[in-house]
């Protein structure tokens, strides 16, 4: 059966220039290993393809544990110069976690 | 004789941040440093414009409201107070906090910090980080700030000032810097300056690892949010540090809080630029050794780069940007029609015309398949453009709506502003030259 990500982890957007940075940890240690192996870099890059125009790179962090995904040109030329409502795109944490696995 | 221990607080993790959590840490924390960070990318490029209207300006607008809370305090808890609220204006700062604690009879010694400022430095053939493409592709240059490290603070610190003023420094350079001072941590010493940083990192943005940016009720719960404290760490010569905060505040400091900061905005784990250091985050530990009392530590470091990047500031046009609200049946269908003639009306001379309907589709392009529309719609456009007049067109046609759009639009707003682009470029360390000069102020004799 499928869940959203957001009944297994927690997320934390952060912005720098262009790209968004979204951290994802889950709620507990024992399901890193689920989550590394069906949230990839494509995967998420196909989950925010409304947002995320540029590619996405996936870094492991097994002692946090954590996944942190560096997303290129996601926030429309970023805070600085964008249109949109949520320059920082501080609300695209919970993007991440509507996605199922 | 060097240090074994110290607490260091952060007090402010942008420029409006709330005032009263450090007045708190100040009076209750028992710290022995106190850091105010409160300039966000854009802040310098706007306080640089400021700065050519009146020359005395230029520095952070809450420079008063906070200096004058804090300084009584901290000059009596012998705090020493570092702060990048000098902004494009250090110097003019350091007179300004000069005049207040004189104001206030405290005795105090502050200290400035210049050298960021390197517009005279720039070139428009310099390639920018963001798009690889040069400078001069982007608008007229208002300002170029080099994030400058901790070691630019030394001597200030070595001065013994109280108050220690700068403009653009790396976030968490602001908080190495008093370890690499106190503990005599030497400026090859890359696996200290890696878990100081780590530390700095972990508090610059104050509130966001003490329970703020972090609540959803019933999953992440924080109690008592509207008092959130902010955090302090202790930390040792070995660069370990405990992060916690002052009994009684609200918040809290969980291995999960710390966790969230420690990734915030950091587009490398395994290599994290400073002007310090570059840190590898891979080794850190993270383990709760008590009531919102969590201890990190074990970061790993590298050799700085030899450059030091550059935040440049440009003039980008103007935006505009209007909204209508539409409630009840059809609500979407209604806000969907007004944005249809908004599309036909300005988009062939606004080419970046953007079109949101808040409640739907805003924050993100898309609902990922929720199913039922809200039972309101906030209609939303916004436009970048060359004029003043191009901007002010948008909110004008959103306002027509009213009596010539679809049914029962209502709640119009508009607004125009002139924006301030931020690019970044690199700039090797020897063309940028830091400077520290002190301002005495004496007690006055009638305060004794």
């Amino acid at each position: 059966m499928k869940r959203k990500l957001a009944s297994l982890a927690h997320c934390r957007a952060g912005d720098k220039g262009d790209t968004l940075v979204l951290s994802l940890f889950p709620f507990r240690d024992d399901d890193f290993p689920m989550l590394a192996e069906k949230v990839t870099a494509d995967a998420v890059r196909a989950h925010l393809a409304h947002v995320v125009k540029g590619a996405v790179l996936r870094y492991e962090l097994p002692n946090l544990p954590a996944l942190q995904f560096v997303c290129e040109h996601a926030l429309e030329t970023g805070v600085t110069t964008s249109l949109a409502l949520d320059p920082h795109g501080k609300t695209l944490g919970y993007a991440l976690l509507e996605m199922e696995i | 004789m060097p240090r074994r221990h110290l607490r260091i607080g952060a007090g402010a993790g942008f420029q409006g941040d709330r005032l009263e959590p450090a007045v708190v840490l100040a009076s209750q924390g028992e710290l022995d440093y106190l850091v105010l960070e409160c300039l966000a990318e854009r802040t310098v490029a706007l306080a640089q414009r400021e700065r050519l209207r009146d020359p005395s300006a230029g520095f952070d607008p809450l420079l008063e409201t906070r200096m004058e809370a804090l300084l009584p305090i901290v000059a009596r808890n012998r705090v020493r107070l570092i702060t990048n609220m000098g902004a494009a204006n250090p110097r003019g700062a350091g007179r300004r906090v000069a005049e207040i604690a004189r104001r206030l009879g405290l005795g105090i010694r502050v200290a400035v910090v210049t050298g960021d400022d390197v517009s005279a430095r720039i070139r428009h053939d310099m390639t920018t980080l963001e798009s690889g493409r040069p400078l001069r592709d982007y608008g007229e240059i208002v300002s170029a700030n080099a994030y400058l490290g901790a070691d630019a603070l030394q001597p200030a610190l070595a001065r013994a000032a109280d108050v220690i003023i700068t403009g653009r420094v790396a976030d968490a350079s602001l908080f190495l810097a008093p370890m690499v001072y106190e503990f005599g941590w030497k400026p090859d010493d890359w696996d200290h300056l890696a878990r100081g940083t780590v530390i700095g990192h972990l508090l610059e943005c104050a509130g966001q690892v003490s329970g703020g940016y972090f609540a959803d009720p019933g999953l992440k719960d924080v109690p008592d949010l509207a008092h959130l404290g902010f955090p302090f760490a202790d930390v040792d010569s070995d660069g370990f540090g405990v992060i916690s905060k002052v009994p009684g505040t609200g918040g809290a400091v969980s291995v999960r809080t710390v966790k969230e900061q420690l990734l915030y905005e950091v587009t490398d784990p395994t290599g994290y630029i400073t002007p310090d250091v570059v840190a590898d985050f891979r080794s850190v530990r993270i383990a709760e050794v008590g009531k919102d009392r969590v201890a990190v530590g074990g970061a790993t470091g590298q050799p700085r780069t030899e450059t030091l990047k550059v935040s440049v500031g440009y003039h980008a046009g103007w935006i505009g940007e209007g909204e209508m609200s539409y409630a009840g049946a059809n609500a979407r269908g209604r806000a969907l029609l007004a944005a249809e003639v908004l599309q036909e009306r300005l988009g062939a001379d606004i080419p970046s015309l953007r079109i949101d309907l808040i409640g739907i589709d805003a924050a993100h392009h898309t609902s990922f398949g929720y199913p039922h529309d809200p039972y309101e719609v906030r209609l939303r456009v916004a436009g970048r453009t060359e004029t003043r007049d191009h901007a002010e067109r948008i909110g004008w046609e959103v306002e027509a709506l009213a009596t010539n759009g679809p049914a029962g639009g209502g709640g119009f707003w508009r607004h125009v502003s002139d924006r301030i682009g931020i690019v970044s470029t690199l700039i090797p360390r020897t063309e940028v030259l830091t400077a520290a000069a002190t301002v005495e102020a004496r007690r006055e004799a009638k305060a004794r």
